[in-house]
């Protein structure tokens, strides 16, 4: 399962690095987005950084919907679906793969939106350990999500519309508990502890990241 | 129910009548609550008539969120374990499925009808609407893909696996948003919606109880047969509008080859006329 876990998180990634959409079209458009919440917000600072967590989150749920429809945009390629489940890899190894790909560009994404964040407006970070551990944790959490649904909604016609419909209501434990522990983590004023949070994070990863495993294989015969 | 391809299935009378009692049952005990909840029972000390809800609306919280979301969620791990597999499962999730998400929408309705006198406002970020209002949503997201044009094994395969997700989201849910009410400094409202009940109250709330896990019941009895009949039709019509089609040409007197029911392209749909 690991072997084909790394094969098949190469060979997207080496996709990805010969391509570069979610570098030179996913990431443009979520620093766009950072742009846009600025616009709607207006330009003082205060309720900017108030607001930068839950921002970023944001930003981060909407481009992990892009960066997971373009993983499966890969496989849409004229019988790729079923050259994969001709290759005899590990269901479990595919889904691995495909959600440690997706998670690492979302990871390189990330950092330029925190380069965003701060720059644009004007946050702080108290906590550098918890923005990692907890950025890590919801990373995760939203890629194994989003790669089970998105191997859900692939090959279908409806694809683009279906894939935001199930995965962001999913995800929205992953924007809450994203967005307290960060606003613990940048020591925004009335913000709780962010212990609990984190562990809400880890939780939601391992679960998916579980529930993947045991059910990819019955959802790959589906396509 | 009968296995012919072309026989429409049918349920013995004995199972009909069934369905048939538990139908009156429902309405009837339904009526009860009505009669008790409305005119019998008395209006509460603090809460006035409002207090007339707490016979609706936790019943039917109840049947949506655990009755329903749980056979759902049951009957959909039944039908992706190997050995379980059958469409019993798939129909019934199916139906549970979409009778609770009349039901959710009931709860959330109810509840923002008891907060607005009680609150001030139809919606409060209260952290049981919300839970409840993203999983109105999950439960929505599931009749979509119910809805997705497919043959039965991928359709139950992709709704099977939909179900278990936001079965799976929704302690995490629940648990995320009550944190982040509690967390955040708020004055913090919890629907009170169980003062000291006593008497011909007690014996209201809990009729509510019985009446609409009844109602619940039924429908999904009657949407499991819904089901049963739309597989049908769907694994049928186009054989039913060839032989319609037949009947009106000249070669009416030949038969339909055999086997037309699984493949649908055994049989061209124009056949050309021999000169």
């Amino acid at each position: 399962m690991w072997r084909d876990t790394v094969l098949m998180a190469g060979k997207d990634l080496r996709i990805e690095l010969r391509s570069r959409v979610v570098l030179h079209q996913v990431a443009p458009v979520a620093a766009l987005l950072l742009v846009l919440f600025a616009f709607a917000l207006g330009p003082d600072r205060a309720p900017l950084v108030a607001a930068a967590p839950g921002l970023f989150w944001v930003a981060v749920l909407f481009a992990s919907v892009l960066a997971v429809q373009r993983s499966f945009a890969l496989e849409n390629a004229e019988g790729a679906r079923d050259a994969l489940r001709l290759s005899g890899l590990d269901p479990a190894g595919v889904f691995l793969g495909k959600t440690a790909a997706v998670a690492l560009q979302l990871v390189v994404l990330e950092v330029v939106l925190v380069a965003g964040v701060l720059l644009f407006y004007g946050s702080h970070i108290h906590s550098a350990g918890s923005i990692v551990v907890t950025g890590l944790a919801g990373t995760a959490g939203l890629a194994a999500a989003g790669t089970l649904y998105g191997a859900l909604s692939s090959g279908l016609r409806v694809r683009e519309t279906l894939l935001p419909f199930l995965f962001l209501p999913v995800a929205a434990p992953v924007l809450l508990a994203g967005t307290r522990a960060w606003q613990s983590a940048m020591g925004i004023a009335g913000s709780g502890p962010g212990a609990p949070w984190a562990r809400l994070l880890v939780v939601f990863a391992v679960v998916y990241l579980a529930l993947g495993v045991v059910v990819f294989g019955p959802l790959q015969e589906a396509q | 129910m009968s296995a012919g391809a072309a026989t429409v299935p049918r349920w013995s009378t004995r199972s009909t009548r069934v369905v048939r009692a538990l139908g009156a049952a429902s309405v009837l005990s339904v009526a009860a609550t009505v009669w008790l909840g409305l005119w019998v029972t008395p209006p509460d000390q603090t809460q006035g008539n409002l207090v007339r809800l707490v016979y609706v609306h936790p019943p039917i919280a109840w049947v949506a969120l655990y009755l329903a979301f749980g056979i759902a969620a049951v009957s959909s791990a039944l039908w992706l374990w190997p050995r379980t597999r059958s469409r019993f499962w798939d129909r019934l999730a199916a139906a549970s499925v979409e009778v609770g998400t009349v039901f959710t929408a009931l709860t959330l309705v109810t509840g923002s009808i008891w907060g607005r006198p009680t609150w001030g406002v139809w919606w409060a970020w209260d952290a049981r609407l919300t839970s409840t209002a993203l999983l109105l949503v999950l439960l929505l997201g599931y009749l979509a893909v119910r809805r997705i044009p497919a043959d039965a094994d991928a359709r139950a395969r992709r709704c099977a696996v939909v179900a278990l997700v936001s079965a799976v989201d929704v302690p995490i849910v629940h648990f995320s948003v009550n944190w982040w009410h509690t967390l955040h400094q708020q004055a913090v409202i919890t629907p009170d919606l169980s003062p000291t009940i006593h008497g011909a109250m007690a014996w209201t709330l809990l009729l509510g109880f019985v009446a609409f896990t009844l109602a619940f019941a039924w429908m999904l009895v009657v949407r499991y047969r819904v089901e049963v009949l739309a597989e049908h039709l769907e694994d049928n019509e186009l054989d039913v509008a060839l032989r319609e089609r037949r009947s009106e040409g000249p070669r009416a007197a030949e038969p339909l080859p055999t086997g037309a029911g699984a493949g649908h392209d055994t049989t061209p749909l124009v056949t050309t006329p021999t000169p």
